[in-house]
């Protein structure tokens, strides 16, 4: 039994006019510890099977199991980052790290220590009393961060959480969060359109196929790759050979769009 | 380099000269607009070029106004309205917005509510003045209500709107830290829409002296309606024209009072 199971989810949408299927037969394992990325044009579900895992929305069909349990927002145990921070514009910092504390009853003294200690290994000692407005983008994005890993999830949940960054931004996050997963020994599931950060983020990357969803092929991402920081494994040649490889695929997805 | 910057200054000084000519010519036309009502007013009154009797004359509200000040009425009167219009924009407020949590809450109850919502919306409000002064008998209460119920639709509809815009993600995040939907409320909606909150505030203050004015005409026993109505039953228009400037004047200092708030609020 794998830490995370998902057994042939389907997915539909409806609405007045039309029936959508978002997604088709996914079936995939995630161990402990892993990380793994769904890399694919946009409108291939990648974001609702997110929400599916998490189990904010019920799929037409199928199941998904954290360790052998099937899955329920209540349960608390599924971290989730989004696009943007959506960090609440009212709250001071301290206040929007410890807020899934407070809304799990699990606030006391040693858990918001623990989540403030967080707070300045992210490189944010002297933050807890300003304001998200006050902070930059990367800054807001590391709070996101340390929101989201307060609660102690078991599986953490990555909806293009540096797309909305500049570059270097982008690549420094990729670094920290890539290192602060692994210290904890997180299980998590990256989603992104961006090659390079899947290949050199992941253990594994999922490439899916658009219009219905579904897992076109799976990439396993070699040791030697593994073992580097995000940043160092994107010089490394292994990666350009990867990179080479999935770009083709993606290509051959997209029939007649030659544009990145 | 130096020469340059000197320029800078020079235009800059130039620049505040300008402005503080413009803003003492606004004030000068404002006074000006002012004197020539008031002045023109008297005059046309003294010379019978308009009917005094209908449309008084300046000295005369004034020499009523002091009148009214020593026997003590304006104040009595003034007090009773200004309170039924505070109560009434607050109760407006707070209704209102506790019936856009509502709607909120069970999107099928506000489904099943939309078209007679639109109904309420749509209805002069003060047509119901007869009914509630026959329920809530012809006093406070009623007057109260007349403030309040003039504001409580669109009031409810306005901050049920904004319930609605706040950005989903907000909930999202809520949703994956196991938020109730009453958490939700509490974390996320009512905060995100306290802007619109309070500048529903700043629109029914006027509506309430509406209200309030329409209630103190049916009920016809205190306060500046009622010195209105009284006035205009005795013929004593000067009366009248007084009750009109003083409420003019309270309702500006009100309105501005609640933009007041609304700013130091909504600065935090």
């Amino acid at each position: 039994m794998s830490f995370l199971e998902i057994d042939q989810i389907h997915h539909t949408y409806f609405s007045k006019s039309s029936a959508t299927t978002a997604l088709s037969d996914i079936s995939l394992e995630v161990g402990e510890g892993e990380f793994i990325s769904f890399l694919g044009p946009s409108g291939c579900g990648k974001t609702t099977l997110l929400s599916i895992i998490a189990g904010l929305i019920e799929p037409t069909s199928g199941n998904v199991l954290l360790e052998g349990h099937p899955v329920s927002p209540s349960d608390r145990q599924i971290g989730y980052m989004l696009q943007q921070d959506y960090l609440f514009p009212w709250k001071t910092i301290e206040e929007n790290i410890l807020l899934g504390l407070k809304l799990s009853n699990k606030l006391n003294s040693s858990s918001k220590a623990a989540a403030l200690s967080l707070l300045s290994q992210m490189g944010l000692p002297e933050v807890r009393n300003q304001f998200p407005k006050q902070m930059s983008g990367g800054m807001r994005q590391r709070v996101a961060l340390v929101r989201t890993l307060a609660t102690e999830p078991k599986l953490l949940m990555l909806d293009e959480p540096f797309s909305a960054l500049d570059y270097q931004t982008k690549l420094r996050l990729e670094d920290l969060v890539s290192s602060t997963l692994k210290s904890f020994g997180k299980t998590a599931i990256l989603v992104t359109h961006d090659i390079g950060e899947a290949i050199s983020m992941s253990d594994r990357v999922y490439l899916f196929s658009p219009s219905p969803g579904r897992i076109h092929r799976t990439f396993d991402i070699p040791e030697e790759l593994r073992k580097l920081t995000p940043f160092k494994a994107r010089n490394n040649e292994t990666y350009q050979k990867i990179f080479q490889t999935i770009w083709k695929e993606l290509e051959s997805l997209e029939p007649g769009k030659t544009e990145h | 380099m130096s020469q340059e910057k000197l320029n800078i200054k020079l235009l800059h000084e130039k620049f505040i000269h300008s402005q503080i000519i413009e803003k003492r010519w606004v004030r000068f036309s404002q006074f000006l607009i002012f004197l020539f009502f008031f002045g023109g007013w008297e005059v046309t009154s003294s010379k019978q070029w308009v009917d005094p009797l209908i449309f008084s004359s300046p000295s005369k509200i004034g020499l009523l106004l002091i009148d009214k000040i020593h026997d003590g009425t304006l104040v009595t009167n003034l007090g009773v309205t200004l309170t039924e219009t505070v109560l009434g924009f607050i109760l407006g407020t707070l209704l209102g917005t506790i019936l856009a949590a509502i709607l909120w809450w069970s999107p099928i109850l506000s489904k099943v509510l939309d078209p007679y919502l639109v109904i309420l919306n749509a209805m002069p409000k003060v047509a119901l003045g007869p009914i509630l002064i026959v329920a809530l008998g012809p006093g406070f209460t009623s007057i109260i209500s007349m403030g309040a119920i003039i504001s409580v639709i669109i009031t409810a509809i306005v901050v049920y709107t904004s319930f609605r815009e706040v950005d989903p993600n907000y909930i999202k995040v809520l949703q994956t830290f196991g938020a109730s939907r009453t958490q939700c409320f509490k974390e996320a909606i009512l905060p995100a829409s306290f802007p619109t909150i309070i500048s529903t505030l700043k629109v029914n203050v006027g509506l309430s002296w509406v209200g309030v004015i329409v209630g103190e005409f049916l009920v016809s026993s205190k306060g500046l309606g009622y010195m209105i109505i009284y006035g205009f039953q005795v013929f004593n228009f000067t009366l009248v024209l007084l009750s009109l400037l003083v409420i003019a004047v309270f309702a500006t200092i009100m309105y501005q009072v609640v933009a007041y708030i609304e700013k130091k609020l909504l600065k935090e």
